[in-house]
Formats: structure tokens, C-alpha cells, sequence
């Protein structure tokens, strides 16, 4: 029994950084109906922005994050005005593609700038661990946990209570419609852009810190991954993403744990499939039907 | 009926086939293509016989899947198992056999639940597929898990890759213009139109998708036989956006710009092979460029056609 | 109408049978005899990008490292000539990489690639034009032979096999260390599984008892969940068969869970970056079986370890190492037989080789015989080299 709570704690703490880049997932979705494909990569590009930060500026971990977050924020502005925004009414399989050609430029620029070996992070964070009753739980565990759960209310609250939040639900109602009444469609999508991106800066540094090992093709898997904890959620909830990050992890976790570690990435494939089959508006999606 | 059959357009094009082939086979021998760009060559074949099975899917029925690297591993694999126990062309036969049935099974099980899904999401469930049949192979014994087989005989040949064209335009052009490939141009139009005109439109897909895996299946089949080893790492999604990367280049839903697209990445490649990092970089770029500017690709739909050719010609005399 | 395609069919197929028939035959053996002062181009056939880029960039700075080594020394024979390929970690893309260098750019020897897999592959295109292959690190189990057991007439590898080190580290578990109870964890690969299915096997045979085995995947991250699942099994030693990338981080994250019983594992260990994912106050209680180490160099190892540092601007690895040797190696080989083809072959196959990871000669199926060292980090740090004789 200790040990299957053990193994949700791992799971946890798995899932809550699946959890940060479903975030943007989601948000991207839900706005103008795209697979951003290259949002592992940002998360990706978080990783080593904090890299170089810490190791060669001596930053600690919060302006080591802050920093994370502005680049991988105006980055992912960058991106969607170049590359996304002029596709906005072209078939969606057009912006797909665009955007797996988008995660391509960002993982071989890295590669070819900073080269393929993994690279390691300077101590940010404490490292001690601590029992509580029959799990051990590390203090990064702890701030991955804290540091997810804080955003994941932060972004609700944006989205619900402000007017740029207002306006974001809007455009992704309609997006004409929301036009129609005075709403700055550009600014708002270039808006969920930032916010999707800069999570996924966190998602980064955080990874960094809690596994120590980055290197420029480590937003792939993670990136698909998400993007299916996203769906499962419901995409366009946020805490549908989280809900589908957690479960993703425990899952993850509980087939390597009882089952064969081979298969940990199959079960999340086969999850993703199942859902699409049985409800592919998710846990928490609202229903929508196809207009003619 | 032979009169039909055998118009002036299709001698042209057997007409063509034979010569490119008998050019090729003449330049190889005189060894003007050494077997550098012979293997060039074949891998540029293999490459087309790809594109045009992932544009059928793609362009003709307008389906988006990532998944064709997992149907061309089914191939690969039941080519490499059999000719490994059967060193000999009635090898390769039997294992293309094999492989075209397991293909068409797989197909057949991956397309009917995920076909109902639409554009994008169909997109990652066939990722998710191809993720799957992939790990299947990394973990069964027969398969040599994760190191691969090794020692597969090279039974592929020049004429055999010249006829897996032929067979895969064939099939491919013959089947956009039959009553299914009209049924699937329209669905790719618009699905719920078509659906409304009572056309079975999973059906259709369906047939699509199964004919798309049983070529990509026969050119694994070729892959295999014709590079000694093969690891299930050589049939990732990357190999599925290379594939996809040719038709996007090329054009959607035109074969002719997908054998150029795919001859000319060939070509790239060999050019680019020490720039492999900066060639990923202007593939990524490419392929934003084509899409902001040119979302058609870069011919089209444009076909070549002799019918066309010689029509002008008879109009300018 | 009938009748012309008729002739048309007849006629191609005549055609391709004429052409059939004298398209077999080929260069197969043709050497030529080197002249003092002669041009002898070396083909470098390595993974500079892909999945597997830090391996075949490490092998080929050393291999280049020791080739320009070579044309800078007074008492060189021949000039050398680099021709350089980029395989990508790509099977298919290596056989292309090497049937280019031979055929394009003239090579007489290829170096590379590092792994096994992409190194098979090019076997068969070296048979085919009598061109000797020599990979560094194709550790895989028989990578050198074919099914039948005959070995690839021009496939040699200057590393030893997976089996090896696998019996190797059994062995001094077993006896040395003194454990009975192993827990593996292993990397879904070649090199993984090759290694845990010997030492299993070893140490079985010895009478230990093997009471968990894991697998992951490479670039897999996170080992929680399986080192969970092993932490309450009741074992003595840990054996990792992988590469430094996640054994790192498998070290680290069992020592912070409190798994602190002795850590083994394989030359895959092998690599500044250890210390740096694990944390060297994680590296104690850990050994490693491997043919290199900088513990007691020799000047001949330190002057590589110098040189190498200087050129690239960091230390060199166990891969870099293997590099060195095997460019080295064809460099000897070259003098010696004073000839390409069969000759330098045949030269190969009698060659008795000194250099930084041991001297050697090549058993039947073009393996090296040489010892393996287990070494022994504390804080990280080499502290203990001990060879070991595999009882076989």
C-alpha cells in the first residue's frame, strides 16, 4: 500500500509538468482550433533559456524562471504573428503542418547552436526529501506540485475575471462574432500565445531542475504527451488540462510500476485513442457538434 | 477492349516507364551511376512509391495521417523476416504478400474507429497508431526487438523498384478516377456534403487508407531488402514527416508533383548529407514558407498529363 | 497496334536480360600496392546529428584527432586524406554514407560508426568492395558475424562485445564485491539488453539471484516509478545497462530515494557527464567495467587527453578514445601492409596493436582480445582500476 502511494506521489509530480504544457496546449486550442505542435519545443527552449541563465549569469531559480517565462513568452508571440497568423483561415491540416515545421526549426536551431550532448543544471533548488507517513516526498517534488497548482488558479482567474480573459473566451466562441463587438482578435490570440508559452517556460525550467538532463529534442514526447492530457481533459478547460496531466502521469507511472516499462508510452497512445473513440470532447469538454 | 487498354496515352507513359528505366539501367552499367547514386537512385524510388500511398490518403481523400512510417514497418519487417529464412526472390514475394496482409489488417483496425475523427485529431491518433505498432515491434521476439534484424539478403533491384512504381501509380491514378477515388475527391471537398449526397463516406476512407498502407507496405518491403539492417527506430514519426514533407512540397492530391518532390528531396539530401542539422532547418522552414505562401505546394494539383500534351500538339498543327 | 507494343515488350525485355547478364561482377579485392609519400584517403563514416550525435561526435574528433596527428609526425608514410560523412544515426542513411565514401570519394579504410546498428549496416557494402571497416564501439553481441556465424570478411571493431563486460561485471560482483541478490535495470536497445541478458545469465550461473528487472527507453527522464517498484525488493547491487545520458539520472534519483547499495553497470558509464547528472556526492559505491581510464596514464594517454583538450576545448571520452585507437589502428595497419584490398585485410587480421585502451589482437570473428578493467568511482572520481580476467 506504501508503495502504490508512493507511486501516485511520482505520478503527481509527473503529471503536474504535463499539466503546465497542456496548459498551453489547450488554451491554443481552444482560441483558434490548432495543434501547436511546436509548444513542446517552447517548453523545451524554457529548459535551456534557465540553462544558460543559471550557469553562465548565476541566476537563482525564480529570476531564472521569471526569465524563462519572458523569452519562451515573447517567443511564442513571435511565432504565432510569423508563422500562424497568416494561416488563421486556411484548412487546419495547413496549419498543422506549418506548425510541425515550426517545432522543427526551434529543435534543430537548438541543436545546431547549442549541439546535442544533454546538458546539466547547477543546484537551483533543495533537494532534500522528507517522510510523511508512508512516502517520501523530495521538496522539488513539493515546488513542482505548489509552483503548478498556483499557475493552474493564476491563469483560471485571468481567464475568468479579467477583460483580457473575457475577451479570450470570446474569440474562442466565435471568433467573427467577437470581432463584431469591438474585441482586438489579434491582440487576444497573440495574449493566449504569451500565456500558453510563458507555462510552458516554467514546464521547462522545472524539468530542468527535477531531472537535471535537457538536450534539444526533449519537447517532443512530453509536447505529444500533453497535447493528449489536454485532450482528454477536454480541450479549451483548464482544469480539464490538469485533471488530464495528472491522470497521464499516475497512468504513466502505474504501467512501468505493475505492468512493463516498455509500454509506458503505448498506454498514453492507447488512452488518447480510446478517449477520441468514446468521448472526444474529454472529461470536462462541452459537447459540440458539427454545424453544417 | 485491348483498344482501350492500349491508347495512345497509356503507350506513352509504358513507353516512358521503359525508357527511364532502360536509360538508368544502361548509365548504371556503364557506371556513370556508381553505386553511390544508385543507392541514391533506389532510395529515391522507395521514396516516391511513399509519397504517392501518403497522397493518396492525404491529398485525394483529404485524410491527415502521421501514421504511414508505422504501415511501412509492417513491410519492412515481414520482408526482412521472410527473405531472411527464403534468401531469394520467391522471398521477397512472399514476404510483400505478408506484409501487404498484415497491413491491410492493421489498416483496417486503425481506420475504421479513427477515420470517424476529423483533421487534426485524426492527425495524432494515427501518430498514436504508428507510436504503437512501432513499440509492438520493439518488444516481440520474432521482430529481434530492439536491435533489429540484420543480414536481410538485397534482393531489391532496379527493375523491381521500377515496377513498385509503376504498380503504385497505377493503382493510385486508376483509383482517383474510379467511382471510390471520385467518392473520396468529394469527401475531401466536403465531408458532410457528401455524406448528405448518400455516399458511404467511412467506407470510402477506409478504402483509401487500406490501398495508402498496402503501398507504403511494399515500399518497407523494398526499404528492406535493399539496406541489410532495419531497428524500429528507423520508423518514427521523423519518417512520417518526411513522407509528409513530400507531398506538402510537392502538392496535395497531384502524383506528378510527388514523384518530383520526392526525386528532388533525394537529390537535396545527397547534397545536404554533411549539413544534416541545417538541412532539418530548411526542411522546418520550407515548410512554413510553402504553407504561408503557396498552401497548394508547389505544383498543385497540376498533373502531367501526355493526354494534354498531345491535345496542344494537335491544336498547334 | 497490337503487334508494335508486342515488339516494344520484346524488345525491353531482351534488353533488360542483356543487361541482367552483365551487370554481376564488380571490384571485389582489388587492392593496390602503396608506394612511400602516396595519397591514402580514410573515410569517417559517423553520427554527427540524430539521436546518437554525442557518440559519433566524440569518435569523430578522436578519429580525426589522430589521423591529423598522423600527417603532422615527420615519419609518416603516406599523406592521409579525410573524406567525411554524416550518418545521422540513420542504418539506411550509413550504408549510403559508406557506399559514398568508397565509391565516391576513393576511401581505402572507414572509422565508424559508433553504433552497432549503423555499423551492420555498412558491413556488407565493405565486403562487397574489399574496403576494412573499423568501428569503435559496435559493442552489440555478433555484431561482426552474419546469421550463419561467418564473419563479415571486412568488419573489425576495436571495442569488446556486450557479452564481455556483461560476464565481466557478474564475475566481480559476484566474487569481489561479495552480493548474491541483483536487481537490473536496462536499456531497451542492443547494448542494453545484450548486457543485462549476460550478466543475468553469469550471474546465475555463479549462484546469485536476480530479484527485479526494468527496462526504459532512451531519453526516458523519469525512474521514479521503477526504482520505487525496486526499492522494496530486497536486493544487494543495482546493475544499469545503458549509456551515462540515463544511468545519470538513475543514479541520482535511487541514491536520493536511499537505494544505497553498490552501483554497476558498463562502459556505457563512461563519460564526464556522469558525474554531472548524477551529482558526484551520488557517484560513491559505483563501478564500471570499460577498456579506458584515466587513472595511472601512461604518456602515451596523456599526451591524447592534452592534445584532445586543446583542440576541442574538452576532455575526451571513453568514445573519443575508441576513435583514436581505431584511426590509429588502420594508420598501423596501412604501413604495415604498404597496400589496400585483401592486403590490408589480411594485415588487419595479424596486427598486434598497442594503444590508450589496451593492446590487443583480433580473435576470429574480428573482436578485439583484450582485458576489461573495472573501475571505481568515489565522489565521483576514478579512484580504482582492477583488471579482470573473464573466466569464459
Amino acid at each position: 500500500m506504501s508503495q502504490f502511494l508512493q507511486q501516485v506521489i511520482n505520478g503527481l509530480s509527473l503529471g503536474s509538468i504535463y499539466a503546465l504544457i497542456a496548459l498551453g496546449y489547450t488554451m491554443v486550442y481552444g482560441i483558434i482550433k490548432l495543434i501547436n505542435f511546436a509548444h513542446g519545443d517552447i517548453y523545451m527552449l524554457g529548459a535551456y533559456v534557465a540553462f544558460i541563465t543559471t550557469t553562465y549569469f548565476g541566476f537563482s531559480f525564480f529570476p531564472a524562471m521569471i526569465a524563462s517565462m519572458v523569452v519562451c513568452g515573447i517567443l511564442g508571440v513571435l511565432i504565432e504573428r510569423i508563422a500562424y497568423k497568416p494561416l488563421r483561415h486556411a484548412t487546419r491540416i495547413a496549419a498543422l503542418i506549418t506548425a510541425i515545421g515550426v517545432s522543427y526549426v526551434l529543435e534543430y536551431t537548438t541543436q545546431y547552436v547549442m549541439g546535442s550532448e544533454v546538458k546539466t543544471y547547477p543546484t537551483l533548488l533543495s533537494n532534500v526529501s522528507f517522510s510523511l507517513g508512508p512516502v517520501t516526498i523530495s521538496m522539488q517534488q513539493v515546488y513542482i506540485f505548489t509552483i503548478t497548482i498556483v499557475l493552474m488558479i493564476a491563469l483560471q482567474l485571468i481567464i475568468k475575471k479579467t477583460k483580457m480573459g473575457r475577451a479570450m473566451r470570446a474569440v474562442s466562441v466565435d471568433e467573427d462574432a467577437a470581432k463584431l463587438m469591438g474585441i482586438n482578435v489579434d491582440t487576444t490570440i497573440s495574449f493566449t500565445f504569451l500565456l500558453g508559452s510563458s507555462l510552458a517556460g516554467v514546464a521547462g525550467i522545472l524539468v530542468g531542475i527535477y531531472y537535471n538532463s535537457i538536450d534539444p529534442l526533449m519537447g517532443m514526447v512530453p509536447g505529444l504527451k500533453a497535447f493528449i492530457a489536454a485532450v482528454f481533459g477536454g480541450i479549451g478547460s483548464v482544469p480539464g488540462a490538469m485533471i488530464g496531466g495528472l491522470f497521464i502521469g499516475i497512468a504513466e507511472t502505474m504501467v512501468v510500476a505493475y505492468g512493463s516499462s516498455l509500454y509506458r508510452d503505448a498506454i498514453v497512445y492507447l488512452i488518447l485513442i480510446l478517449i477520441l473513440i468514446i468521448k472526444p470532447d474529454g472529461l470536462l469538454g462541452k459537447n459540440q457538434r458539427e454545424k453544417v | 477492349m485491348p483498344k482501350q487498354l492500349l491508347n495512345k496515352e497509356n503507350i506513352a507513359w509504358l513507353a516512358s516507364a521503359i525508357v527511364i528505366f532502360l536509360v538508368c539501367s544502361v548509365l548504371m552499367n556503364a557506371g556513370i551511376i556508381n553505386s553511390y547514386y544508385q543507392i541514391t537512385l533506389y532510395n529515391i524510388c522507395i521514396n516516391i512509391i511513399l509519397a504517392v500511398s501518403l497522397n493518396l490518403v492525404i491529398g485525394i481523400c483529404g485524410q491527415f495521417s502521421l501514421g504511414h512510417a508505422g504501415f511501412m514497418c509492417i513491410g519492412a519487417y515481414s520482408a526482412g523476416i521472410v527473405t531472411k529464412m527464403m534468401p531469394n526472390l520467391g522471398g521477397l514475394f512472399l514476404g510483400l504478400l505478408v506484409g501487404f496482409v498484415i497491413s491491410a489488417i492493421v489498416a483496417l483496425i486503425v481506420s475504421i474507429p479513427t477515420l470517424r475523427l476529423k483533421g487534426d485529431y485524426l492527425a495524432i491518433a494515427t501518430l498514436g497508431f504508428a507510436e504503437i505498432i512501432r513499440i509492438i515491434v520493439q518488444n516481440m521476439k520474432i521482430t529481434n526487438g530492439a536491435a533489429g534484424l540484420s543480414g536481410i539478403p538485397r534482393l531489391t533491384t532496379w527493375p523491381l523498384l521500377i515496377i513498385g512504381v509503376v504498380i503504385a501509380l497505377v493503382v493510385v491514378c486508376n483509383f482517383t478516377r474510379s467511382a471510390p477515388g471520385r467518392a473520396c475527391l468529394s469527401i475531401r471537398e466536403d465531408e458532410i456534403a457528401s455524406e448528405a449526397m448518400g455516399i458511404n463516406t467511412t467506407r470510402y476512407k477506409v478504402i483509401a487508407f487500406v490501398i495508402g498502407a498496402i503501398l507504403a507496405s511494399m515500399a518497407g518491403a523494398l526499404f528492406a531488402c535493399n539496406f541489410y539492417v532495419i531497428n524500429p527506430t528507423q520508423f518514427t514519426f521523423n519518417r512520417s514527416i518526411d513522407i509528409l514533407v513530400m507531398v506538402v512540397f510537392g502538392g496535395m492530391g497531384s502524383m506528378t508533383s510527388s514523384v518530383i518532390a520526392a526525386a528532388a528531396i533525394g537529390i537535396l539530401n545527397m547534397i545536404l548529407q554533411n549539413f544534416s542539422d541545417i538541412r532539418m532547418i530548411i526542411y522546418g522552414l520550407a515548410l512554413v514558407i510553402i504553407m504561408i505562401f503557396k498552401p497548394s505546394g508547389l505544383l498543385g494539383t497540376k498533373e502531367f498529363s501526355f493526354k494534354k500534351l498531345f491535345q496542344k500538339r494537335k491544336g498547334n498543327r | 497496334m497490337k503487334g508494335r507494343v508486342f515488339k516494344v515488350f520484346t524488345s525491353s525485355a531482351l534488353a533488360v536480360g542483356l543487361l541482367a547478364g552483365c551487370s554481376s561482377g564488380g571490384g571485389a579485392g582489388a587492392g593496390k600496392t602503396l608506394a612511400d609519400g602516396d595519397t591514402v584517403t580514410i573515410g569517417l563514416n559517423f553520427e554527427l546529428s540524430g539521436d546518437t550525435a554525442s557518440y559519433g561526435t566524440a569518435e569523430y574528433n578522436g578519429a580525426k584527432l589522430a589521423i591529423d596527428q598522423y600527417n603532422a609526425s615527420d615519419d609518416a608514410k603516406y599523406k592521409i586524406e579525410i573524406a567525411e560523412q554524416d550518418n545521422k544515426g540513420d542504418n539506411a542513411e550509413s550504408t549510403t554514407a559508406a557506399t559514398r565514401l568508397i565509391t565516391e570519394d576513393g576511401a581505402s579504410v572507414l572509422i565508424g560508426p559508433a553504433t552497432s546498428g549503423t555499423s551492420i549496416a555498412t558491413y556488407q557494402v565493405a565486403s562487397d568492395n574489399a574496403v576494412p571497416v573499423i568501428s569503435p564501439s559496435a559493442t552489440q553481441i555478433d555484431a561482426t558475424t552474419n546469421d550463419n556465424g561467418e564473419t563479415y570478411p571486412y568488419a573489425f571493431r576495436v571495442c569488446f562485445e556486450d557479452s564481455y563486460q556483461g560476464a565481466a561485471m557478474a564475475q566481480y560482483a559476484y566474487d569481489t564485491l561479495g552480493v548474491k541478490k541483483a536487481a537490473i535495470i536496462n536499456q531497451v536497445s542492443d547494448y542494453g539488453q545484450g548486457l543485462a541478458e549476460t550478466f543475468k545469465e553469469d550471474f546465475t550461473e555463479k549462484g546469485g539471484e536476480i530479484v527485479a528487472e526494468k527496462s526504459y527507453n532512451a531519453g526516458d527522464t523519469d525512474f521514479a516509478s521503477i526504482l520505487t517498484d525496486m526499492k522494496s525488493k530486497d536486493f544487494d547491487v543495482l546493475y544499469i545497462a545503458g549509456y551515462y545520458q540515463e544511468a545519470g539520472l538513475i543514479i541520482k534519483q535511487a541514491r536520493d530515494m536511499g537505494i544505497d547499495t553498490p552501483i554497476v553497470g558498463a562502459d556505457g558509464f563512461e563519460s564526464e557527464v556522469l558525474s554531472q547528472l548524477a551529482g558526484a556526492e551520488n557517484l560513491n559505491n559505483t563501478y564500471y567495467t570499460t577498456c579506458y581510464t584515466t587513472l595511472n596514464a601512461g604518456d602515451e594517454l596523456t599526451n591524447f587527453i592534452d592534445s584532445y583538450t586543446e583542440e576541442y576545448g574538452e576532455a575526451p571520452n571513453m568514445f573519443s578514445a575508441l576513435a583514436y585507437d581505431s584511426a590509429n589502428l588502420a594508420l598501423q595497419a596501412l604501413e604495415e601492409a604498404g597496400a589496400t584490398g585483401e592486403e590490408l585485410k589480411n594485415t588487419l587480421e595479424g596486427i598486434e596493436f598497442s594503444g590508450i585502451t589496451g593492446s590487443f589482437t583480433f580473435d576470429d570473428t574480428h573482436s578485439p582480445i583484450k582485458t576489461v578493467m573495472i573501475v571505481e568511482l568515489e565522489n565521483g572520481v576514478q579512484t580504482a582500476a582492477t583488471e579482470v580476467e573473464v573466466e569464459q
